[in-house]
C-alpha cells in the first residue's frame, strides 16, 4: 500500500472515531455542554486534560524547536510542565470549591463586579485566540504534507472539522473524544521515538536512549551530537542557552504561570466531582503529559543527528583521529548529490517548508552554520548553507528521515492532527462560554433562555474559528512560538488576578482590574512592537523603542509574559491600597473558598 | 475565620511554600542557574545540568504534585475540613 493511501486510511479512521464519540455523547443541557455534569473521574479527566493541553505546539512544533535550540529548548519542557505544580497548589482546588464553571465568572463574583468579569473575558479572548492561531499553523503544516494539499486548504479543512465536533458535542463530547485523541497522539509520538532510539542507541526507551551510547562507538549519543554540530559550526548542543540565562529564566517562568492561567486548562478542574479530585487531577494530567514531554528531547536530539547524517555521509562514520574526521566532514564525496536526495526531502519540498539552493554550483547539498563558518568548509569551497528546514516539520519528517515503515508515518500524521484539533476544540469551548455565558447571559441579556445561550455559544465558536483561521494563514511565528505568546498573555493577565483573588482576601475590584489591564496591555505592547499590531505583518513598531529587537534587558517578546505578570501584581497592590477596601462579605467568601468542606456540584445554569 | 480555620490556612500556606521551594530549585536552580556547574557531572550518559532541564525537572514535578495532594488530604482531615 502506498504511503498516501495508508495516510488517508489512518487519518480517516481516527476522525471517524472522534466524530462517532461526539455524536454518541451529545450534550443536552447548558451545564452538560460545558462541564459534562461534573461527573468525570480524575484519571479520565487527566487524560482528557493531557489531550487538551498537548496541542500542535507540543506535538508538531516543540521537538523541532528543541532540535534547533539544544539545551535552551528545555525552557519549553520545564515551562509547559512546571505550570501544573502551580495549578495544583494555587488554583485548581480553590476554583473547584468556588463552584462556578468559567474564569470570568470567578473573577466577576470574587471581585463583585461585572466590569471585572468583562475585563477577564477580554484577557481570555486575547490569550485563546492567539493560541488558536498557533494551532492553525500546525494544522496547516500537517495537512499540507500528508494530504498533499496546499497550506491554505489544510487550514480550511481543519477549521471545518474542529467546528463540527466542538459545536455538536460540547464538553461531554469533547471529554471522551479527547481521551481517544490522547491515545492516538501518544502512540503516534512514542512509537517512532522507540524505533529511532533502538536504531541509534540499542535502547528502546527514548528517555534512557538519549543518555545512552551511540551504537557501535564508546561515545554517548549526546557526545556524538555535540561533536557533529560543532564540526559544522553550530553551538554545542548540550550547553547552548536561549539568548541569555536571564531570557531563559523569564521565558520558562512565563510559560509556567501562563499554564496556570489558561482558561481551557483551568476549566478542566471544574469538571471533577470533589476538591480532593481537583488536586489529584492535576497530577494525573501531568503524568500523561510527561510521557510525551520526556520523550520530546530524545526525538529532538535524534532527529537532529539523523538530519545531519542524511545529507552528510561522514556524520555516522567512526574516524580514528579528529583530523581524519574533520577532513571527512568536508570531503566532496560525503555531501550527498541533490539529484540523489532521499524521497522525504522531495515530499517536503512540495510543501515549500524545505528548500535547497545550490550556492556553490556543485550539485551537492552542504548544510552547516554559515554564520560561524568552520575552516574546513571554506577550504572545501562551501559558499553558504544550502538547505533551509522549517523547524515545524521536524517531528512529522522524523520517521521519514529515519526510514520507518509507512504505517508509522501515517500514524504520526493522525497524531499531529489529533493534537491540533483537540486543543483548538477546548479553546473554542472556553471562548464560547466566555461570550455566551459571561458576556451575554450575565451582563447584557440576563433573561436569555438556555436554548438561546447555547445558540450564542455556537455562533461565537463559529466566528472564532473564522478569525483564527484567517490569522493562521499568516502566522506570527512557528507554532510553538505563537503558542508561547498566548501563554505570555494569560500569564500577564489571568494568573495574577486568580491568585490574588484566593491568596489576598483584601484585594479589591479596582486593584484586580487595573492589574489585569496593565499586565495585558504592556505585554501586548511589547509583543505587537516585535510581531506587528494584532499580528498583521508589516505593522511592527520597534522604531518607537529605538529599533532594536528584545530591547528590554534582551528579553524576547515570547518571554515577556512574566514581566507583564510582575507589572500586574505591582499595579494591583498599589491600586488596592488607595481605593475602598474589599467588602466584608467577599472576604468571608474567600475564607470559605479556602477549605474543601461544603463543595457543591458545579452550578452552571443559575449563576446568580 | 475562627482559630482552627486560621491554623489550617497557615499550615496550607507553609506546605505550598515548601513545595514551591523544591519546584524552584529543580527547575530554575538545577535546570538553569546552576546548569553549567552541574554539567561537569554526568548521570546515565547525560550532563547533569542538561538532564535537569530536559528530563529531571519534569519527573520531580509529577512526584511533587502527588506528594502535595497526599499531604493536603492529611491536613484536611487533621483540621476536620475534608469533604464528606
Amino acid at each position: 500500500m502506498t504511503l498516501q493511501t495508508m495516510t488517508y486510511l489512518v487519518v480517516g479512521a481516527t476522525f471517524a472515531l472522534y466524530i462517532g464519540i461526539a455524536i454518541w455523547a451529545r450534550a443536552g443541557s447548558t451545564s452538560e455542554f460545558y462541564v459534562a455534569g461534573g461527573g468525570v473521574h480524575p484519571i479520565v479527566n487527566g487524560m482528557a486534560t493531557g489531550a487538551d493541553w498537548m496541542s500542535a505546539a507540543s506535538f508538531i512544533s516543540m521537538a523541532g524547536l528543541i532540535s534547533n535550540m539544544g539545551y535552551g529548548g528545555g525552557l519549553f519542557l520545564m515551562g509547559w510542565t512546571g505550570g501544573y505544580v502551580l495549578l495544583a497548589m494555587l488554583l485548581a482546588p480553590y476554583l473547584r470549591k468556588f463552584g462556578k464553571f468559567t474564569v470570568p465568572q470567578f473573577i466577576g463574583d470574587r471581585f463583585y463586579s461585572k466590569a471585572a468579569s468583562c475585563v477577564a473575558v477580554l484577557c481570555l479572548l486575547a490569550a485563546s485566540l492567539t493560541y488558536i492561531i498557533g494551532q492553525m499553523t500546525g494544522v496547516g503544516v500537517a495537512f499540507s504534507r500528508f494530504l498533499g494539499v496546499s497550506n491554505h486548504t489544510g487550514v480550511f479543512i481543519g477549521m471545518a472539522i474542529v467546528f463540527m465536533y466542538a459545536v455538536f458535542g460540547g464538553m461531554k463530547g469533547i471529554t471522551y473524544t479527547q481521551v481517544a485523541q490522547y491515545c492516538v497522539l501518544i502512540l503516534a509520538y512514542t512509537v517512532p521515538a522507540i524505533f529511532i532510539s533502538m536504531t541509534l542507541t540499542g535502547n528502546p526507551v527514548p528517555q534512557l536512549g538519549l543518555g545512552g551510547d551511540f551504537v557501535g562507538t564508546d561515545m554517548t549519543l549526546l557526545g556524538k551530537l555535540d561533536q557533529v554540530v560543532m564540526d559544522l559550526g553550530f553551538p554545542r548542543y548540550t550547553t547552548m542557552t536561549r539568548i541569555s540565562t536571564l531570557n531563559m529564566f523569564v521565558y520558562t517562568m512565563s510559560l509556567m504561570i501562563g499554564t496556570a492561567g489558561l482558561p481551557h486548562v483551568i476549566m478542566r478542574f471544574f469538571t471533577v466531582p470533589k476538591v480532593k479530585d481537583a488536586r489529584a487531577s492535576a497530577g494525573w494530567a501531568l503524568v500523561f503529559i510527561a510521557i510525551l514531554y520526556t520523550t520530546a528531547p530524545a526525538v529532538a536530539a535524534m532527529a537532529r543527528l539523523n538530519l545531519h547524517a542524511s545529507v552528510n555521509k561522514a556524520v555516522k562514520q567512526n574516524y580514528a583521529t579528529d583530523a581524519a574526521r574533520a577532513t571527512a566532514m568536508f570531503a566532496e564525496e560525503n555531501s550527498i548529490r541533490y539529484d540523489e536526495r532521499p524521497n522525504w526531502m522531495k515530499r517536503w519540498e512540495t510543501t515549500g517548508l524545505l528548500k535547497f539552493e545550490d550556492k556553490n554550483g556543485d550539485g551537492r547539498i552542504q548544510y552547516y552554520n554559515a554564520k560561524n563558518t568552520p575552516a574546513g568548509a571554506t577550504a572545501a569551497g562551501w559558499k553558504g548553507s544550502e538547505l533551509t528546514v522549517n523547524q515545524d516539520i521536524m517531528v512529522l519528517a522524523n520517521p521519514e528521515i529515519a526510514k520507518l515503515p509507512n504505517w508509522v508515518i501515517a500514524l504520526v500524521a493522525a497524531g499531529g492532527l489529533a493534537a491540533a484539533l483537540s486543543t483548538a476544540a477546548g479553546l473554542l469551548l472556553a471562548i464560547s462560554s466566555a461570550i455566551s455565558h459571561d458576556l451575554f447571559k450575565n451582563i447584557f441579556m440576563p433573561d436569555m433562555s438556555e436554548k438561546n445561550e447555547l445558540m450564542t455559544g455556537k455562533i461565537a465558536m463559529g466566528c472564532s474559528i473564522v478569525v483564527a483561521g484567517y490569522l493562521g494563514l499568516n502566522p506570527p511565528d512557528f507554532a510553538a512560538g505563537t503558542v508561547a505568546i498566548a501563554f505570555g498573555l494569560a500569564a500577564s493577565s489571568i494568573f495574577p488576578a486568580l491568585m490574588m483573588g484566593i491568596f489576598n482576601k483584601k484585594m479589591n475590584k479596582e486593584g484586580a482590574m487595573a492589574g489585569m489591564l496593565s499586565g495585558l496591555g504592556i505585554t501586548m505592547l511589547y509583543v505587537f512592537a516585535h510581531k506587528g499590531l494584532f499580528f498583521i505583518p508589516g505593522t511592527e513598531f520597534l522604531g518607537l523603542f529605538g529599533g532594536k529587537a528584545n530591547f528590554f534587558l534582551g528579553i524576547e517578546p515570547n518571554a515577556f509574559g512574566a514581566i507583564g505578570a510582575l507589572v500586574n501584581f505591582a499595579v494591583a497592590y498599589v491600586v488596592s491600597k488607595i481605593t475602598p477596601e474589599c467588602p466584608e462579605h467577599i472576604q468571608h467568601m474567600v475564607e470559605n473558598v479556602r477549605t474543601p468542606r461544603g463543595a457543591k456540584a458545579v452550578d452552571g445554569t443559575h449563576a446568580h | 475565620m475562627d482559630k482552627s480555620g486560621k491554623a489550617y490556612w497557615k499550615a496550607t500556606c507553609t506546605l505550598i511554600i515548601q513545595v514551591l521551594a523544591v519546584w524552584f530549585f529543580v527547575s530554575f536552580g538545577c535546570g538553569i542557574l546552576f546548569a553549567d556547574a552541574l554539567n561537569s557531572f554526568s548521570v546515565g550518559g547525560y550532563p547533569l545540568g542538561f538532564w535537569f532541564a530536559q528530563q529531571g525537572a519534569m519527573y520531580c514535578f509529577v512526584i511533587m504534585i502527588f506528594v502535595y495532594a497526599h499531604l493536603m488530604g492529611k491536613l484536611d482531615e487533621k483540621f476536620d475540613v475534608h469533604e464528606e
